[in-house]
């Protein structure tokens, strides 16, 4: 397997994705600052947290160059959780905030003022349904359930132009809404739950990603 | 759809799995990370590893424990017990816990919510509280009070007013344990468990009392949990989650992950 750097910027606990590198052989760089990461290989960007930090966190530590170079590059990427939806153009979290627009849309908050019963964050495992054939899904039944923490989710833009670039590649419901749990594009995936946690299929995506040679396959 | 989970405690001393009635007469269980490993094979959701003798011997929970535990868990795990500050949590979260929970301390110093919650997001802060039945009364609108220190310690707390503050300063779960159900295996509280998952926002854990996968349905049927936390149904009484949820699943159309 390729070798492996993860990004810190302080935001969240990186301790299972280190763990779970681990698993497969696999040492990886913990990077706190892009000067540390690695020139080849994959790239991992976890994180929980607000937008608004992690955002400013990102750029002190000179993350959103690297990454942008790394897609360039084709070097495989996956963005996890905020990590994800650091990805999109723009999060309505902290009042607004602009994030890196390798993918297009936005990230919006769950409101459901008429159901009170529904909580927020959404909070345990969800089914994901795979939107079509992709290396990262190699092996995992249709529909597994993965493990969710989050408040806000993502909106991708309908594509528009040829060829389509809509980033949706996994789609999962909570609340009536159907929103964007994992997204890809070229060399770049990116899953809103955690595959660290989430038993022997988030254990099987993540091998997956280790193998992967960025590829859409 | 959120699925409904099936949580599995872990009592531990010594990195041994125990398990009390009403918190007394422990019996051995076996190795905890073996256990561990065994109950994420047979479909647990989710594990919650209580070090339940740190407190009485004034130390820190069992760091080398959550380490090895994290090793060969590929699921959300939280721990409670021996935590007494910030940095024993941050201690916990970096040895590869998912959450961690807080009940005597945080009723002694509500502020470690909110330091906790600002500092590791309140989705690792769980808030174990510990229900007592006491009849509905001017103090207690409930009809529960709050104890802690094992049930040692009654508080000035109604249950409900108190689950309710704590989410306010930054608790995001609340683990809700009845001290006359618990390790008797005669059904959850429901009628508290219930009170507490309308009255706030956050997920709400059942606790203590589950025998019979009819106590596991009442808890999301009847009680709205949205996880049940069982122990002595896999730890001695022949149980396994997957089982326990094709049981479920047979006879209602709960969601579940199986």
């Amino acid at each position: 397997m390729a070798p492996v750097t993860i990004l810190d910027y302080g935001a969240g606990n990186l301790t299972s994705v280190r763990l779970a590198c681990q698993r497969f052989g696999v040492d990886p760089v913990m990077a706190t600052h892009a000067s540390e990461a690695l020139s080849e290989g994959a790239i991992i960007f976890p994180g929980d947290g607000s937008a608004k930090s992690a955002m400013a966190a990102v750029r002190a530590r000179g993350y959103d160059r690297l990454l942008a170079n790394a897609l360039n590059a084709g070097r495989p990427v996956l963005g996890i959780c905020i990590g994800m939806q650091l990805l999109f153009d723009w999060s309505d979290e902290d009042g607004g905030q602009q994030a890196l627009g390798f993918f297009p849309g936005k990230v919006q908050r769950f409101d459901f003022p008429a159901h009170p019963e529904l909580k927020i964050p959404e909070m345990g495992w969800n089914a994901v349904t795979f939107q079509k054939e992709h290396p990262l899904f190699q092996g995992i039944p249709q529909d597994t359930p993965f493990y969710f923490v989050h408040s806000y989710y993502c909106v991708p833009n309908a594509a528009t132009e040829l060829p389509r670039t809509e980033p949706a590649i996994g789609i999962t419901e909570y609340g009536g809404i159907h929103f964007c749990s994992v997204a890809a594009r070229k060399n770049l995936v990116a899953t809103q739950f955690h595959p660290e946690r989430s038993g022997q299929w988030g254990l099987k995506l993540f091998q997956n990603f280790l193998e992967w040679d960025g590829q859409e396959g | 759809m959120l699925l409904k989970r099936i949580i599995v405690c872990l009592d531990v001393i010594n990195r041994r799995v125990t398990k009390g009635v009403k918190f007394h007469d422990n019996k051995d269980i076996g190795d905890v990370v073996e256990l561990a490993d065994k109950y994420c094979r047979e479909g647990a959701d989710e594990l919650v590893f209580y070090d339940i003798t740190a407190s009485a011997e004034h130390r820190p929970i069992d760091i080398e424990m959550v380490a090895d535990a994290a090793k060969r868990v590929f699921i959300p795990f939280c721990v409670g017990g021996g935590i007494r500050s910030a940095a024993d949590m941050r201690n916990a979260l970096l040895a590869g816990a998912d959450k961690v929970s807080l009940n005597s301390l945080a009723v002694q110093d509500p502020s470690i919510l909110t330091a906790s919650a600002n500092a590791f997001g309140s989705q690792c802060v769980v808030l174990g509280l510990d229900a007592k039945k006491v009849g509905v009364s001017q103090e207690f609108p409930s009809g529960y009070q709050v104890f802690i220190q094992g049930y040692r310690t009654p508080t000035k707390w109604d249950v409900v007013e108190w689950a309710k503050h704590a989410v306010e300063l930054g608790a995001g779960e609340i683990c809700l344990n009845a001290i006359d159900t618990d390790g008797v295996r005669n059904g959850y509280e429901v009628e508290i468990t219930r009170k507490v998952a309308e009255a706030v926002h956050v997920p709400v854990i059942a606790s203590g009392g589950a025998g019979t996968v009819d106590h596991i349905i009442d808890a999301f049927e009847t009680a709205h949990a949205d996880a049940a936390l069982i122990a002595s149904m896999v730890h001695t009484d022949g149980y396994t989650c997957d089982g326990i949820k094709a049981e479920i699943a047979q006879r209602t159309t709960l969601p579940l992950r199986r």
